[in-house]
């Protein structure tokens, strides 16, 4: 396990700018040197696309930017182009990004390596368009990976660094990079924006071994019969396997050239005596960072896992991670409806065959938009400590108003 | 074989990749019977019945045992028996 210094670290505020979540998101995009754009617009995703077409319009950036009919298109063409050699990019929110859902298989299937922002937004019905991550989690397994931000500055690292995880020739996997809709997209907080030559010497030029190419002809993800489809999910599955050392490979890589590190796989925050570890993925870990501060100074040993793989899913960093705790409470935007949630039960999936006998409770907080307060942090720890003793619910909806159901 | 991921494959590739397996019945021609009127390699929906020095067979490597040959025939000289593999 890498240990990121995300809040701790100095930065160096000289090239700081003040902008825009989507903005910031844009900016690491051309800075990645994208060949195609596809995409289409939809709340609260929409402003990084429109900032990326803004770009290709001013011509600071070479790159093909097509509008299309809807998200299905959107995602489709950029199978064709990717295929043809070409470095893509979309992004997408909630109702786009299930509109997608046929295209993410065919994309995680061909092992075309798009890279695609995820603003996440709740799902309708009911309409909501504010945050929480049920449009992703419902993605989890389509094949591709996922990673999960805490603010800005991680959205626009992690996006640089998906490619050179996405594109590496034995991984050749498509990947989300999810960053919470409105509180990251639409803030405005300082950022450090990426600069083009690093990222050049960053991230070599995607070149993949086969494309395709009238000279050459081939075709890709055609038919496999019952005697060769396991075989190739198992191709897939292996790849997100390989993808567990890449993605703390890249992360160190990272950090010598920009010097910054969030972790790779998951982050850490006064874990190490913790006897109440928290476990949640995106922007809240800043509410439950600032609510660890606040209980340590009254004594209370209570820390963070930050989940940022969520697929591939990190079972034996969270294993090591959590093997000491005497609770673990998972707090996540999602719920699995008729089970629990996402988080929590991929969690406790990893720990059921170790020897790590640790009460584990799951949270579905946040949902639709709603604030997560640190008060409502205490609450979730006050339970997990309860859980210790007894546990009353493995699982349930934070501030559930009852008084109106 | 060599399984390129993506199902990565180069042209022609269904003479490696054969497709019948997913055949329940099998149409069987009585010679005796046919009348060389190529109605089946006419209505064959895969094409993979052609004469062969001069009896007309399907192709068990691409024959889906749709039997829709069977139902052509003329001179119902075609029966679909039940594969047992």
């Amino acid at each position: 396990m890498s240990k990121g210094n995300g809040s701790s670290m100095i930065r160096d505020t000289a090239n700081m700018k003040v902008v825009e979540g989507s903005y910031a998101v844009a900016h690491a995009v051309m800075c990645c040197r994208p060949d195609v754009i596809s995409a289409y617009p939809i709340t609260p995703q929409t402003h990084i696309v429109e900032n990326l077409s803004q770009m290709v319009a001013d011509g600071e950036l070479d790159c093909e930017f097509l509008t299309v009919d809807s998200e299905f298109s959107a995602l489709s063409v950029l199978i064709g182009a990717s295929a043809c050699g070409a470095r893509t990019y979309s992004s997408t929110t909630s109702q786009g990004l299930a509109l997608m859902y046929e295209v993410l298989y065919n994309v995680s299937g061909m092992r075309i390596p798009v890279v695609m922002n995820v603003a996440n937004r709740a799902m309708g019905a009911p309409l909501n368009i504010w945050n929480d991550q049920q449009d992703s989690i419902g993605a989890r397994d389509v094949g591709w990976l996922q990673i999960y931000v805490e603010d800005v500055q991680e959205a626009v690292d992690a996006t640089l660094q998906a490619y050179k995880i996405a594109e590496d020739a034995q991984i050749r996997t498509p990947i989300m990079v999810c960053m919470d809709g409105f509180i990251l997209t639409h803030v405005y907080e300082p950022v450090e924006l990426l600069d083009k030559e690093r990222a050049l010497e960053f991230l070599p030029p995607f070149k993949p071994a086969d494309i395709l190419d009238p000279a050459h002809p081939k075709s890709f993800g055609t038919f496999a019969d019952p005697s060769t489809f396991t075989e190739f999910r198992y191709q897939q599955f292996e790849a997100q396997l390989k993808a567990l050392e890449k993605i703390e490979l890249v992360a160190r890589e990272f950090e010598e050239t920009f010097g910054r590190n969030y972790g790779g796989l998951i982050d850490s925050y006064q874990a190490d005596d913790a006897e109440v570890l928290l476990v949640t993925m995106g922007s809240v870990v800043g509410t439950i960072k600032d609510a660890i501060d606040a209980m340590r100074s009254e004594g209370k040993k209570v820390g963070l896992i930050k989940v940022r793989s969520y697929r591939p899913f990190p079972v034996l960093a969270l294993r090591k991670a959590l093997k000491d705790a005497s609770a673990v409470a998972v707090i996540e935007k999602d719920v699995a409806i008729g089970a629990e949630a996402g988080l929590v039960t991929d969690l406790k999936a990893a720990f059921y065959n170790s020897s790590i006998r640790v009460p584990i409770i799951g949270f579905a907080a946040g949902l639709g938009g709603r604030d997560i307060t640190v008060k409502d942090i205490r609450k979730i720890v006050e339970k997990a400590e309860a859980a210790r003793k007894e546990m009353k619910s493995e699982f349930e909806f934070l501030n559930l108003r009852e008084e109106i159901l | 074989m060599d399984l390129k991921a993506g199902r990565l494959v180069d042209p022609c590739s269904t003479r490696k990749t054969l497709t019948g397996a997913w055949r329940t019945f099998v149409p069987v021609v009585d010679q005796e019977k046919c009348i060389k009127c190529s109605l089946c390699e006419i209505y064959c929906p895969e094409g993979c019945i052609h004469q062969v020095n001069g009896q007309f067979v399907p192709d068990l490597d691409y024959c889906k045992g749709c039997s829709v040959c069977a139902h052509e025939c003329p001179r119902t000289c075609i029966t679909m028996i039940l594969e047992e593999k």
